[in-house]
Formats: C-alpha cells, structure tokens, sequence
C-alpha cells in the first residue's frame, strides 16, 4: 500500500531499514567475505573487510579435503528424494481433503498436524533402533523417509490452502460437460495447481535441506549430508576460519537463492494457513 | 455434489498419508513408551526387564533435571521476547514506504535460510572466539578484555544466535499481518490526530494479536526442540544443556534408554500441552 509521507520520512526509513537490513545479514555477509580471504587474512587483526588478495584457494582445499561433493549429493538425494516422495503422498490425499471434503476431514488435518508436533528426542531411540533392524542406518533409503514423514504434514497443509483456492465451479461445470475423474485431474486441476506445488516443493526442499537432528543423528559417513559435514568443522578445524567459511558458503548458498524466492510461502506453510 | 463413488475414491487417496502418518506416530510411540518402564542399558546387559514407574522418578529426582528445565524455560522465553518484540518494530518498519523495500526483505529474512549448523559454527567460531572473533577485535578496539562468550556467558551467546535465527521468521509473519491491515482505518486516525503510541496500542497491536500467537506457539514448538545449536557450541556444558538436550545424551551418550525414554514421554507431554493451543487458533481458521 502506497501512504504518501515526505521525503525526509521516506529517507529516514529507507536509511533505517537499510542499516537494520545489513545488521542482520552481516554475519552472513562476513562469511561470505571470509571464504575469499587467506587464513592469515581471515584472522588480522584489526580485521580486513574489503581490502584483502582474493582468492579461491579454501574453496579447493575444501572440496579436495572433505569430499564435498559426496555430502553435496547426499543432502540433494535426501532433501529431493523426501520432497518428491512426500508430493507423491500427500497431493491425492490433499486433493481429496480439498475437493471431497467430509466432516472429518478438518480432524484428520489437524490430527496430521499433531504428528509434527512430535519432539524428535523423544523418539530418538526408537526409530535408531529401528533403523539397526532394518540395516537403514547411516543409509540414503532411511533418511529420505524419515525427512518425508516429518514433512508430510507441512506438504498436506500447503497443498490443501492451494487447492482450496482452486473455484469448486470450474470442477463442476467440467463435469457437466461429462469429463472424466482422470481428464478433471489431467486437464483442469492439474495446470491450476502448479505453482501451489512448485512452493510447497521449495518450501519442503528447504527444510529437508536444514534439519539437522535426524541428520546427525542416524547417519555416520555414507548418508552424511551437508549438516554433518559442517558439523564437522566444530573442532578444531573450526579455528580455520577462512576454510570454515568456505564450506559453510558451500552449504548454504543454493537454499538461500532458493528461499529468497520462496518467502512468501514460507508464511503459508509454517503458519498452516492461519496467516495470510 | 460428490458422489458416492468420488467418496470413495478420496478415502483411498488419503489413504497412504494417513496409515504413514499413523505409524510414523504410533510405532515409535508404543516403542517409547515400553522402554520408558524398563530397565534398558544397550551396552551393560540389554534389557533387563520392569521397572514400574523407576525411570520417571529417577529422571525428575536427578540433579541434571531441575536446571535442565529452567535453561529450556529461559532460552525458549528469551527467544520469544526478543523475537516478537523486535519483530513486530521490524514489521512495522519494513511496511514503511521506502526505496529498495524488497532488497531489505531479502536481507531481514536471510538468517532463516541458514542450516543451523552453520549459524552455530559461524556464530562460535567467527564472531564469538575470544581470540580472533569479531567481537574480541571489537572489544579490543574500545579496549576492553575480550569474553569468551560461550563458556562465561554462554546462556545470552545462545539466546543471541537462536533469536537471529527466528527473528525473520516472526518479522515476515508479522510484517504478512500488518499488510493486511487496512491502510484507510489508520489513515484515518492519522487524520484525528491520535498519536504514533495510540494508534500503535490501539489499531497495529490488536490486529496483530493472532499473528503474535501463531508466532509464539510455533516458535515455542520448535524452540523446545533445538538441538544443532547446542551440540555445536557447548555440548550442554556451561549450563546450557536443555531439556531435549539431556535426553538425547541420556539415551545416546550414558546409552540408558529407559531412563532418556521416561524423558521423552515428559518432552512429548509438555510439547502436546504448547500444541493443543496451537491446534486450537489453526482449527478455527478451518471454518471460515
């Protein structure tokens, strides 16, 4: 909404909020900032913000040492591979919340919505013990359906807002017009609905992505994705800043491009729809 | 109208997300549950049968117990006054009319983005290291001896890094809120002359009441979990070892599961009481 104020006001705001704005991204900034430098730069004192010898050498030491690039696919493979399982799950069962309601199906999203209120720890012992019985630990397989299911409610949330918004008259007269089940879902839900699933597909990537309790801790070396790498890094080869700030770069550059795009989703989908 | 037919169809449709979802509950539930009666040490004699209510009393009369719930309380109330206080002023900036609003956006809501891990590490590491962070350099340059934030003062140091971490998430929902307000009715009382203070208490802040509500139900629900935050930096010590964070070693560093599973059911207990609240707010925006 466009209040007209005064110049002045205007620039007292747009000064302010530019300087909150960078306060707030400084640290990542200066992460950012520090993966360029040497590690003797990283650590002058008094500290060097602008005017240091770029360079790119921590980021080759860091995909040469670590094997960046398995922990890199791993956390692609989980974080796509729940996210994909999860939209195979919960787009049918949304769809049909959204389009055949009935009484219960208010109880029955609540109720989904009760599971993610679950505390992990609390259950912590159990799925890892399930997951020795099942030869799932430290596993790829394990970890994506653990991610799914976390999310699941979150997904059957955002899907339902969306579909919702989808006019029940265009369903009808499509059926009027004598199409099909199939055809209705091809022709006319599908197209409209794509943009709700696109974010909730950004939105699940994104925290499948982040999580970091499961991650830790059910896996070990062949299913460790990027948390456990930088987890990694806690000590001491945490005192290598310049290093440290190059995988942490690493880790969060793709999720940070990919949030900036899905924000507003983001208040959808962690609010389940009671904000707007 | 749907047919019964259609009925049908959208109860096997649901069908999957709702048995997954029902097992993802109930299995390691029960399991939880069942362990949490017993006497089980994995790694001296395994299970060693039943022990009645033992685990519970153990876990609550232990001395870890009582600091542990009273870190727990400070950190998830520390979180929440910062956030939501900073938040709704941030919120109302942000709505302020002014150039390159949708670039302060992308950088108030950055931290969120940021697996937790990372912020830890960057946090303790680059801006808290009594030695080389950025803070020492700071408080050396105004002379003064640097902290070592995260042994001396470690409870602010984890307060400061879990709040930068939600404090986009409370700003973009409340800043959603204030949106939605409408820019007549507070025009309106511009005109009236009823100043900056008064239409704050009396316009913004009761419609932001819902926003503030789901903010802090969600964020105390989340807050009571963290985990990466604590393992990364002090590991519990410093007297930062929180709720979840000693049933997670109970049950995976002194491999005592029975004991970590009475824990559990206490955590599972307390987050259902935050959750029942928020299921409460969600359900009724079901029916409009």
């Amino acid at each position: 909404m466009a209040r007209a104020v005064t110049p002045q006001r205007k620039l007292i705001n747009t000064g302010l909020a530019w300087a909150i704005g960078l306060l707030i991204f400084f640290p990542i900034l200066w992460t950012i900032l520090t993966s360029f430098k040497t590690e003797a730069q990283a650590i002058a004192s008094p500290p060097i913000f602008l005017g240091f010898d770029w360079t790119l050498e921590n980021y080759g030491v860091v995909m040469e040492r670590s094997d960046y690039g398995r922990f890199l696919m791993n956390s692609i493979i989980i974080a796509g591979g729940s996210t994909i399982l999860g939209l195979i799950v919960a787009v049918p069962a949304a769809w049909s919340m959204a389009f055949v309601p009935s009484r219960r199906t208010k109880d029955i999203l609540l109720w989904m919505l009760s599971t993610k209120m679950l505390p992990a720890v609390g259950v912590l012992y159990p799925i890892y013990l399930l997951f020795i019985q099942l030869g799932l630990l430290d596993s790829r397989a394990g970890l994506v359906v653990v991610m799914m299911l976390i999310n699941l409610p979150i997904i059957v949330w955002m899907l339902y807002t969306y579909f919702r918004e989808i006019p029940a008259e265009i369903l009808e007269a499509a059926r009027m017009d004598g199409a099909t089940l199939k055809e209705e879902v091809l022709y006319i839900l599908t197209p409209m609905a794509i943009p709700g699933i696109a974010s909730t597909m950004l939105l699940n990537f994104i925290l499948a992505w982040n999580e970091a309790f499961w991650t830790l801790n059910l896996t070990a070396v062949n299913a460790a994705p990027l948390t456990a790498f930088i987890a990694s890094y806690s000590s001491p080869e945490g005192l290598f800043f310049a290093k440290l700030s190059a995988a942490s770069t690493m880790a969060i550059a793709p999720i940070l491009i990919l949030g900036w795009f899905s924000q507003k989703q983001l208040v959808r989908g962690l609010t389940f729809g009671a904000v707007k | 109208m749907a047919t019964k037919a259609s009925r049908s169809a959208a109860r096997l449709m649901m069908g999957p997300a709702v048995i997954l979802l029902l097992g993802w509950m109930l299995v390691p539930l029960i399991m939880t549950l069942w362990f949490s009666f017993r006497t089980y040490l994995p790694l001296r004699g395994g299970d060693q049968g039943w022990t009645g209510f033992d685990n519970y009393v153990r876990f609550v009369s232990s001395s870890a117990f009582w600091p542990a719930v009273q870190t727990t309380l400070v950190i998830v109330l520390g979180v929440l006054v910062i956030t939501v206080c900073l938040g709704i002023l941030l919120a109302i900036l942000l709505d302020q009319p002014m150039w390159g609003q949708g670039i302060v956006r992308i950088l108030v809501i950055a931290p969120f983005f940021v697996m937790p891990t990372v912020s830890a590490l960057v946090w303790k590491n680059m801006f808290m290291d009594p030695v080389n962070g950025l803070f020492a350099h700071l408080w050396r340059f105004f002379g003064a001896e640097p902290v070592s934030w995260l042994s001396d003062a470690a409870m602010p140091s984890i307060i400061m890094i879990v709040s930068w971490q939600w404090l986009p998430f409370a700003t973009l929902i409340l800043l959603t809120a204030i949106q939605s307000l409408d820019s007549e009715q507070l025009e309106a009382a511009e005109m009236d002359g009823a100043p900056h203070l008064k239409r704050f208490f009396y316009i913004i802040l009761p419609h932001l009441s819902r926003a503030i509500t789901i903010v802090l139900l969600i964020q105390t629900i989340f807050l009571l979990a963290i985990f990466a935050e604590i393992f990364v930096t002090t590991g519990g010590a410093f007297g930062t070892r929180t709720l979840s964070y000693l049933i997670f070693q109970r049950v995976l560093e002194s491999q005592n599961v029975g004991l970590g599973s009475a824990g559990g059911v206490y955590a599972i207990i307390l987050a259902n009481i935050v959750a029942i609240f928020l299921m409460r707010i969600v359900g009724k925006n079901l029916d409009n």
